[in-house]
């Protein structure tokens, strides 16, 4: 296997772009990439999306993208796996460079999420969930995190405070990133006061619904070197992993096995331990899921994912900071951009490019992108050379 | 939703019915072609027992179009006498007295309507004990 390197990031302000299509903001993004690593042509591409079939009504997507970039006839595929699409599509570009296939690939990740009503967005994101044995029972995503929170606060006395923590630190970080959907600072009362959606989880635990997309340019490393202008990010593992996509079926109710053992795969590779990890990003679609996902990267021990938030451990200018970027939870979370918006952190973090919000000396970032409640995990551990 | 699609799930959904592995004694439901410890493709049908115990619980106040008249509901995760475990509405039950560990029964219930002419869709529901 080659190594790979990421040597393009291209993203746009996420929000309720009522007046762009699917195309435009996928394109946007793609051409910021391609302008951002300093290539004239990409010889593949891959596209992270999870529902555009009940989101626009359209399919196909990989030749309607590749023909508006203006790329014609180059090989492109769409990849899906709920709200991990994103990740796996990286993965997915990181085997054919690896490969030795194709040199210049392009990884984008998109969702459109806001033509149609709440209602029709809820429906077709409730698609990642089992639809004869949850979905048909009344459950939605914020029920199935739900039942995770009341299960973790059960086993391990992780209060209502720590979940709401996660929202305050994510929307404080967020507060930092001119591109995030929801920019503002909250409070643990507004978090706590808000409207309950599925106890114990209210609004603000909950990730928005957001149109957007996130690009990549991926390359080998020796060319990567020869091309590149900016500090090169290597990626030096990436390690995937399914489970049940009910949740029922699991047997502990707690932890998100999919996410251990793909970080498992990925530490490997890498030859990291969590403890060499300088930052991560996180799956924070509900803010147990973060608590829940720091304990399977192995960032904190099972149980102390709730009192190590509260201590600041994941907060910038703490031991760990996880979603510098805001997260799912302040950036917004277009399901299909999720997974390549992380790399997009992780990059100019590496690169020492994050502004405001930058952790010093970072040399080693983690991404963690998931499907539904668990049923897939992608983790990618990046490294600047 | 379609004929088809509803009335394939009856068994399950009316019955609790559930494959038995012949080889190992794993309950899968909804039944499965192969079973994923021991990889055997012979299968005993069972009804599964119809009392277990609440793993976790949650009350959906925003609920998908087809159940907002119903809200606010409780749901839960039930672990069957088998050890087969299930995802349901807790109906008739007081939200305030909800507590994991205790003891449920499945009944038969109706589920949702779709609209004036739509199918009536029923299944189980758990209630305490």
């Amino acid at each position: 296997m080659r190594d790979v390197a990421i040597i393009g990031v291209g993203m746009n302000k996420w929000g309720e772009l009522w007046e762009k299509s699917l195309r435009d903001i996928f394109t946007e993004a793609a051409l910021l990439a391609i302008e951002d690593a300093g290539v004239d042509h990409i010889d593949s591409m891959y596209v992270g999306c999870m529902s555009s079939g009940l989101f626009v009504d359209q399919e196909h997507l990989s030749s309607l993208l590749s023909d508006y970039l203006g790329m014609g006839p180059i090989p492109a595929t769409r990849v899906e796996s709920a709200c991990a699409s994103g990740g796996l599509a990286l993965r997915t570009g990181f085997i054919e460079v690896a490969s030795g296939l194709n040199d210049i690939v392009l990884v984008g990740g998109v969702e459109k999420m806001t033509d149609v009503s709440v209602a029709g967005a809820t429906f077709a994101l409730s698609t990642a969930a089992d639809q004869e044995y949850e979905v048909y029972q009344g459950i939605t995503f914020p029920g199935l995190y739900a039942l995770m929170a009341r299960a973790h606060m059960q086993k391990y006395g992780t209060s209502r405070k720590q979940l709401a923590q996660v929202a305050v630190k994510n929307h404080f970080h967020g507060s930092m990133n001119p591109l995030a959907q929801y920019p503002q600072k909250i409070t643990l009362e507004e978090v706590l006061d808000s409207v309950m959606v599925a106890d114990p989880l209210r609004i603000l635990d909950c990730s928005p619904i957001t149109d957007g997309a996130a690009a990549v340019i991926l390359a080998p490393l020796d060319l990567a070197k020869k091309i590149s202008q900016k500090p090169i990010v290597k990626i030096i593992g990436s390690g995937h992993s399914t489970d049940t996509i009910a949740l029922h079926s699991r047997n502990d109710l707690t932890e998100i096995k999919s996410t251990e053992r793909a970080a498992k795969i990925a530490y490997d590779m890498a030859g990291k331990r969590p403890e060499e990890i300088d930052l991560a990003e996180v799956h924070d679609c509900f803010t147990i899921a973060e608590i829940c996902v720091i304990e399977a990267l192995g960032f904190v021990e099972k149980g102390k994912g709730g009192p190590e938030t509260e201590h600041g451990l994941t907060t910038l200018g703490g031991k760990i900071p996880v979603n510098t970027s805001g997260g799912l939870k302040s950036k917004g979370h277009p399901v299909g951009a999720t997974g390549v918006a992380q790399a997009i952190e992780i990059t100019k973090q590496l690169r020492g490019e994050a502004g405001e919000r930058q952790v010093k000396n970072a040399r080693v970032g983690l991404t963690q992108n998931m499907g539904g409640s668990g049923g897939s995990s992608v983790v990618h551990i990046m490294e600047v050379v | 939703m379609s004929s088809p699609k509803y009335w394939r799930e009856i068994p399950q959904r009316y019955r609790l019915e559930a494959g038995k592995c012949k080889k190992c004694g794993k309950i899968f439901f909804p039944p499965r072609l192969i079973c994923d410890g021991c990889k055997s493709r012979e299968f005993e049908k069972i009804n599964l027992q119809k009392e277990g115990k609440l793993l976790t619980y949650t009350v959906i106040r925003v609920a998908p179009s087809q159940f907002i008249d119903q809200t606010p509901y409780a749901m839960g995760i039930v672990e069957l006498n088998e050890g087969v475990k299930i995802l349901s509405q807790v109906a008739d039950c007081d939200f305030d007295k909800l507590e994991i560990g205790m003891p449920v029964r499945i009944e038969f219930r109706k589920i949702f309507q779709e609209g004036e002419a739509g199918i009536i869709c029923y299944g189980y529901k758990c209630v305490p004990v």
